[in-house]
């Protein structure tokens, strides 16, 4: 073993010279002297019929190869449930849908086109919240439902707007609030915004004359892209290559299907030339997909003790226009409903509500950020009732192993100790988390403490592969499906192969981009399993490599196999060391002294897929689609002057329970980064709306997040109940930081100014008027 | 005031080498740079003036090549991400974890290039005057603060060193 780059050393990223140079090529970056450049041309109205597309004039105009519209294609695309025309058809259901589409020989050209398309609607009234949605008079926003195809998992209700719906039913919950010491109730609110990838979303696509699709796009998700452009559009699966180069930010946002389907109808429209299509900034924010919002309404019925005795909870999530991703959004919240809390009594409805807001797709902690909002505001009104600490409230119904979750399955020991990360998060914190510490000037200095817990959702089948060749210097080359998002998941990868084959992690050579065609089959880099799954596969190739190796030294050396070892770049007999061989002399095969040549090259292959995963029963939810749960708490300290209602979180602290470390430094930059999501989603962003559905704040300038100089201390801690069956103890940890980050600074802020904040964002305006409320 | 129509044929000055291009009046310098030119490090995060992610420096000066016309540049210095070479903010970045996905690194690698060229004593608002005009999704900022406060310092021994 290589102990110097082995597992819990921490490495910089494998392509960090080439990211500090410029020199990374992301999909934008991607230009040819053959491609074509599309525009898009997007919807003023939130709902709105549309009643003439003109498109004469810019048809005439300079270098314009083609147009498309809402009829150029008669048939919905869609993730999980097939409600979205590639470009609106006969009506607008968002604002910034794409109404039309422009191929040209340069973008300004299509812009300049775009622009000179002359658009006619009948302006409707639109449905700007779930509860609204849901309300007797409103309308269907999908009328034809219930002709949609859709994933069996997802229940639709057709001639109504909810798009899925899912049942948690345990225990008796009835009987638990009626029997209760105390019960509380709360409603909260979050609008839906974006994740503002720094990169916005491209999708270059072309077909060849032989039929071989290709496509180019800044995807979380290659391999679903691939699946369901063989469902939409009927290509065979062997001729449709994608390819996703490095990519500048995920989040979720770029992990379904999004701009290939356009592309692709473009590509098509123009006898298969190679088309770009790449977001502006407006079209990434309000045109593609974005965050989820949510109304939610939560009760708890706890003993006298603070024993929670039962929940009762409706998620109404916002899924916009759209269902993409939102439909399993939904379903993924209900599965953890209580957040990381032993809850022996549950009722939970969790609907997917369509309203006319931007639609939804995944973000980062998959409806975990929204539904543990709402628990632990409920969390701490319930301490508020009991007169309770509210770290002691959360240990004391903190979820251990061997308790059932609300869909019944039971956790193992492999999940974390979430006990002692509210300890460690009440340490950091100094303690005393419900005390209002006075300043001068009406100045406050507050805490809020959350726990968080996660488990993937994700298809039951879930995989992923890995493939290892080898260099005849004896260095090797990993392939794996995963996408390099800036997650650090590829260096982690070459870490373990180092770890497990004792190669020095820079004669790893890790092939960065994914392609369809050539890298193992890969589900998606999403649900924070990359590094566990394709982890997993990979250490099978190391082993396959490893055996291969060994059979060849058998041979060479006539020694058994057994008897061998391999580790710093030599094959040998560990004591009788000078028996050995280098790796440089067999990985290609051997060659002896007189030219004859023995086996070849050694080929390690390795796989994963997800065992023992089920659907949940439709009725009550029992099931098992929990692969591993990662569990942790977090907290802030805050700053509040009441006078302004300005405040400053001084100190944000998170303790997660991820079983191994691969890399400390890059998995300390995935929990500040998620923090730091968490704390700009809490404190600023979202969108604003006026009465008529528009975005008010769709550009960069007005959709607010965290800025240089506004992050906070921050303070980390890892815990490592080893994850059984994750490489060497590892599990998943891309998303888990950014869930408890709004529940702990609302919980903080409620305290500063004596009432409830319920409603994302906490703006400083929203703080002072609240204050002043309660003084009145 | 020069005056520019149609397609001009401009001289630009771009990491220390003269490139001719061709361009419209109205193109700009960050389209010229990546399409015309070929550096692709400067990244177009809005085309907006918003994020910073295209920012180059140009006679020295950090500034947003999305708000720039090319013919703005001709007879300045214009550099790029590309045209740094072994700095201490890049190496800053590297160590201190200042950057995840990539795409802001140019940006801010040449904005805080400039701040420790221009000030290399810089305090913390400054910096944070400076650094603001740069957005950053992945890092929360945390490494990319730690990389400057390693340049910076690494600068102010080399240049202690010389005086
Ligand atoms: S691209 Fe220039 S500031 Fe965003
Ligand atoms: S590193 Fe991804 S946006 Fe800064």
């Amino acid at each position: 073993m290589n102990t110097k780059d082995g597992i819990g050393t921490s490495l910089t990223r494998k392509e960090s010279l080439d990211k500090v140079s410029g020199r990374v090529i992301y999909g934008g970056d991607n230009m040819t002297p053959q491609m074509l450049y599309a525009a898009q041309k997007t919807s003023p109205h939130a709902h709105a019929k549309i009643i003439k597309i003109d498109t004469e004039k810019a048809k005439g105009m300079k270098g314009i190869k083609a147009i498309f519209t809402g009829d150029d294609y008669k048939d919905n695309l869609g993730l999980y449930l097939c409600d979205k025309p590639p470009v609106a058809r006969n009506v607008v259901r968002h604002y910034g849908e794409v109404v039309a589409a422009v191929v040209a020989d340069t973008y300004a050209n299509a812009t300049a086109a775009a622009d000179a398309i002359a658009v006619e609607y009948e302006v409707m009234k639109p449905i700007l919240s779930p509860l609204e949605a849901l309300s007797d008079d409103a309308y269907t926003i999908h009328e034809e439902m219930g002709s949609y195809s859709h994933i069996k998992p997802i229940h639709p209700e057709p001639g109504t707007n909810v798009a899925n719906r899912t049942k948690i039913r345990k225990g008796n919950p009835t009987e638990a609030f009626k029997s209760a010491h105390v019960t509380i109730e709360t409603f909260v609110e979050i609008p839906p915004g974006d994740h503002v990838a720094m990169e916005p979303r491209v999708a270059i696509a072309e077909i060849k004359k032989t039929g071989y699709v290709h496509i180019l796009s800044s995807t979380q998700a290659p391999f679903v892209v691939k699946g369901l452009m063989h469902q939409f559009f009927g290509i065979d699966q062997g001729k449709i290559i994608v390819k996703a180069p490095l990519i500048g930010g995920g989040f979720g946002g770029k992990a379904g299907i999004q701009l290939e389907g356009l592309a692709y109808l473009l590509s098509q429209k123009v006898g298969g030339r190679p088309v770009k299509l790449v977001n502006t900034r407006e079209e990434d924010l309000t045109g593609s997909p974005g965050h989820i919002g949510l109304q939610a309404k939560i009760k708890i019925a706890a003993d006298a003790e603070g024993k929670i005795m039962g929940m009762d909870m409706d998620y109404y999530f916002n899924s916009g226009a759209y269902a993409d991703y939102a439909v399993n959004v939904s379903r993924a919240a209900a599965i953890s409903c209580t957040g990381p809390y032993y809850v022996p009594n549950i009722r939970c409805d969790s609907m997917c509500v369509y309203t006319n807001m931007p639609f939804a797709t995944a973000y980062r902690g998959f409806g975990h950020i929204e539904m543990s909002f709402a628990v632990e505001r409920a969390m701490d009104e319930l301490a508020n009732a009991l007169k309770m600490d509210p770290l002691e409230l959360r240990i004391k119904n903190g979820i251990k192993p061997h308790d059932t979750t609300p869909v019944q399955s039971v956790l193992n020991e492999s999940t974390g100790d979430i006990i002692k990360c509210f300890e460690e998060v009440g340490a950091m914190l100094g303690g005393d988390i419900g005390a209002t510490q006075q300043l001068e000037n009406n100045t406050v200095r507050v805490k809020g403490v959350t726990g968080l817990w996660k488990a993937p959702a994700m298809p039951t089948n879930t995989d992923a592969g890995a493939i290892l060749t080898f260099n005849s210097d004896g260095s090797c080359n990993l392939n794996t499906g995963v996408v390099e998002i800036g997650q650090g998941t590829k260096t982690g990868l070459a870490q373990i192969v180092s770890e497990r084959l004792g190669i020095p992690v820079d004669k790893v050579h890790v092939v960065m981009e994914v392609d369809t065609s050539v890298s193992p089959s890969d589900w998606a880099t999403a649900a924070s399993r990359g590094l566990m799954m394709a982890g997993m596969a990979t250490l099978e190739a190391c082993e396959d490599a490893e055996n291969q190796i060994k059979e060849i030294a058998s041979a060479v050396l006539r020694v058994p196999k057994r008897d061998l070892k391999v580790d710093g770049e030599r094959v040998f007999v560990p004591d009788e060391p000078k028996i050995g061989l280098n790796l440089s002399e067999v990985v290609l095969g051997y060659v002896y002294p007189n030219g004859n040549a023995i086996y070849g090259q050694v080929i390690g292959s390795g796989k994963y897929i997800a065992k023992h995963l089920t659907d949940l029963d439709p009725e009550t939810g029992e099931g098992h689609p929990d692969l591993e749960w990662t569990l942790g708490a977090e907290g802030v300290e805050i700053e509040v002057n009441l006078n302004t209602g300005k405040y400053k979180i001084l100190k944000a602290v998170c303790c997660i329970d991820v079983g191994k470390v691969i890399s400390p430094a890059l998995a300390r930059g995935q929990i500040v980064g998620g923090m730091a999501m968490g704390m700009g989603y809490t404190t600023m962003e979202g969108f604003t709306f006026n009465d008529r559905g528009q975005v008010t704040n769709g550009v960069l300038r007005d959709y607010k997040i965290m800025r240089y100089g506004d992050e906070p201390e921050y303070q980390v801690k890892f815990l490592e109940t080893p994850q059984q069956d994750g490489p060497y103890g590892a599990r998943g940890l891309g998303e888990q930081s950014v869930i408890g980050m709004p529940g702990a600074i609302a919980n903080a802020l409620s305290r500063a100014v004596g009432k409830g904040m319920n409603q994302i964002p906490l703006t400083p305006e929203k703080v002072w008027k609240t204050s002043m409320e309660v003084k009145r | 005031m020069i005056h520019y129509s149609g397609n001009v044929s401009i001289q630009l000055n771009v990491n220390r080498e003269i490139h001719e291009v061709v361009v419209m009046p109205q193109d700009t310098l960050l389209r010229v740079m990546r399409e015309k030119i070929g550096y692709t490090g400067p990244k177009a995060g809005c085309e907006n003036g918003d994020c910073g992610a295209c920012t180059v420096l140009m006679d020295g000066k950090p500034v947003k090549a999305c708000l720039m016309l090319a013919v703005e540049a001709v007879g300045k210095e214009v550099l790029t991400v590309e045209g740094l070479e072994d700095t201490e903010i890049q190496k800053a970045f590297i160590s201190e974890g200042g950057f995840q996905c990539g795409f802001c690194t140019a940006g801010f690698l040449m904005n805080a290039f400039a701040l420790l060229e221009t000030n290399p004593d810089a305090d913390e608002a400054e910096k944070k005057d400076w650094l603001s005009a740069n957005l950053c999704r992945c890092t929360g900022y945390e490494g990319i603060e730690k990389a400057l406060t390693l340049a910076q310092k690494r600068i102010q021994e080399k240049n202690n060193n010389k005086r």
